[in-house]
């Protein structure tokens, strides 16, 4: 579904990702792990053709990134990230419609199917109660997936999300994640979300792609825990990751 | 959501007879009461009346016209601002166009004496607005082009107050300079009017603002996506740079030409935006746009009818402190929601 090819990232002057290839499926979760600055936003954001690749390409459905219209490619791959958005008397309906917008007029009118596409991402998400609240007055979680119901109006079959769960509390970060596994398995998404919480993506996410500098390795789940990486690019001084009990462990 | 539909509608209906109410009145009232009757037999020209005939038509149906594509001009560009700045403090004359356009009358109202053209109405007249207008879209295409560098939308609008800032320097500069005539008529031209847009230049001023405005409906789809950031409005398949260009061009159009032609009027641009989300209970551009229209309509017309029973006691107030009046309530109450939020 979506596919690097050598693809190299940089971020200003520094290369993060150099010369990576992988490739997505249709109905699968995959989880990008990383330390901090190594590159999963800017992967994400590339693959949003959101920033810049300095090599290889990026192909969508068989089709180079670069050679899409932006209306076309909205219509394959949806972006959603951590912002919170905060607008003067939106309400969740009227964002959600907004995601109708590669594929309405020019006046961004939403006919009678739209409103049906709409009605069933807000209710995937589970807010339907919330359909004219204002965006002002939603939690953090509901705020997140207000934006994953836009996401899903976008009708993509790729959905990228940027640490869709820092801003949740525990339970909310399982729902969003149990939220997103259905959008996979159910919708038949292919769903790529970068994370810091391992314990999560190692329990329900299909694969793990992990940026090990300037290395992007990309393997199923439990091949992963195997493989030795995660304990190799997770060990510190003070802690290390134990594959058998697939938990963090504090060295004392 | 039927109810909603309903109650937008009603709000629009009500606007529009306000507006039609407000610019009768706008009519009726000047240095003279014009008995209603006869303002409705010259305009279905059922009466035949010279004097009355160019009292309406020569002098207080254009108030009423300027009025009008002023305070819509005004907050279209004010919303269009508010919007892609994703500021509700944001405003056309924040980024310079008011300031651009005195440094240009400044320097004309400074230069004309030295030319020995003063004598010359009509080029002064012109002289004033035509350099107003270059020097308010002068401000804007350098506001425009370094938004094509810069990426945080926010720079752009600290950069467009501190230029703001710097030229009013100038601005003060030049007026210390200036000889008292000179003086005068810069300062005739900062407190804004209605009533002295010549026909002339309604011939012109009218027809840009229906460009600007029709701009800014092109651009309502851009402005809803755009709601979002511009990040997530590409993602969705918007040419962010190509609407901007829409965007700033609509605004040049609207605000520098209304602030040529009747001077810097003010918190029209930046209030009206909000009484229409305030009032129509919604986001959407659809809906707010042309609401802000109107709203900027009536406001002006408002503005104009107060003036002209203000002036009936004597007193001839510029324009603009009556739209600073009535604005500035607006902004404090945006700015105190804001702080609790």
């Amino acid at each position: 579904m979506i596919e690097l090819q050598n693809i190299t990232l940089a971020f200003e002057s520094r290369t993060l990702i150099k010369e990576a290839s992988a490739h997505f499926t249709k109905g699968s979760m995959v989880a990008l792990l990383g330390r901090n600055g190594t590159g999963k936003s800017t992967l994400l954001r590339a693959m949003a053709s959101l920033g810049a690749v300095q090599g290889g390409d990026i192909l969508v459905d068989g089709e180079n990134l670069n050679d899409l219209s932006a209306r076309d490619l909205a219509r394959k791959v949806a972006f959603v990230n951590t912002e919170r958005v905060n607008v003067e008397a939106l309400t969740v309906h009227d964002l959600v419609a907004i995601g109708r917008s590669p594929y309405t007029d020019w006046m961004g009118r939403v006919t009678e199917a739209d409103e049906e596409i709409i009605a069933r991402s807000v209710s995937i998400v589970g807010i339907d109660h919330l359909m004219y609240r204002s965006v002002e007055t939603l939690s953090d979680g509901e705020a997140q997936r207000v934006m994953i119901a836009r996401a899903l109006a976008q009708q993509t079959d790729v959905i990228l999300l940027d640490e869709p769960t820092s801003f949740l509390d525990l339970p909310n970060r399982y729902e969003l994640c149990l939220l997103l596994q259905r959008l996979a398995h159910e919708e038949g998404k292919c769903v790529i979300f970068s994370t810091h919480e391992l314990d999560i993506a190692l329990s329900l996410a299909d694969s793990i792609a992990l940026v090990d500098t300037p290395h992007l390795v990309h393997r199923a789940t439990k091949d992963m825990i195997v493989s030795g990486d995660i304990e190799r690019l997770f060990d510190s001084e003070h802690i290390s990751f134990d594959a058998e009990t697939q938990s963090i462990r504090l060295h004392r | 959501m039927q109810n909603r539909e309903l109650y937008t509608t009603i709000l629009f209906v009500a606007l529009v007879i306000g507006c039609v109410v407000f610019a009768f009145l706008d009519i009726i009232t000047g240095t003279t009461y014009l008995p209603i009757d006869d303002v409705f037999a010259v305009l279905c020209s059922t009466m035949d009346d010279a004097t009355l005939e160019t009292i309406i038509l020569k002098m207080r149906l254009p108030k009423v016209v300027v009025s009008m594509a002023a305070g819509m001009a005004l907050s279209a560009s004010g919303l269009q601002m508010q919007t892609l700045f994703r500021n509700p403090l944001a405003g056309p004359y924040v980024l310079g166009v008011n300031s651009g356009a005195s440094l240009g009358v400044a320097l004309f109202t400074l230069a004309t004496p030295m030319l020995g053209v003063a004598s010359m109405h009509w080029l002064v007249s012109f002289g004033i607005t035509g350099m107003a207008w270059i020097g308010s879209a002068l401000i804007l295409l350098l506001v425009m082009s370094l938004s094509r560098k810069i990426r945080n939308i926010n720079t752009i609008l600290i950069v467009g107050m501190m230029l703001s800032s710097a030229i009013s320097a100038v601005v003060g500069i030049l007026q210390y300079v200036g000889s008292e005539e000179a003086l005068k008529s810069f300062v005739v031209w900062t407190m804004g009017s209605v009533s002295t847009v010549t026909i002339e230049q309604i011939k012109i001023l009218v027809p840009v603002v229906i460009v600007g405005l029709v701009l800014a409906i092109v651009v309502i789809k851009p402005l809803n996506m755009l709601l979002l950031g511009e990040g997530y409005a590409r993602t969705m398949g918007l040419n962010v740079k190509h609407s901007r260009t829409i965007i700033f061009l609509s605004t040049t159009l609207l605000a520098g030409t209304v602030t040529a032609f009747c001077g810097p009027i003010g918190f029209i641009g930046l209030a009206m935006p909000h009484i229409a989300r305030i009032t129509f209970r919604t986001a959407d551009h659809r809906v707010l746009m042309p609401a802000s229209m109107l709203w900027g309509a009536l406001s002006m017309l408002i503005c104009t009818f107060v003036c002209d029973i203000v002036a009936r006691s004597g007193v001839m107030l510029p324009v603009n402190t009556i739209t600073s009046l009535l604005g500035i309530p607006v902004i404090i109450y945006v700015v105190l929601r804001n702080s609790n939020r």
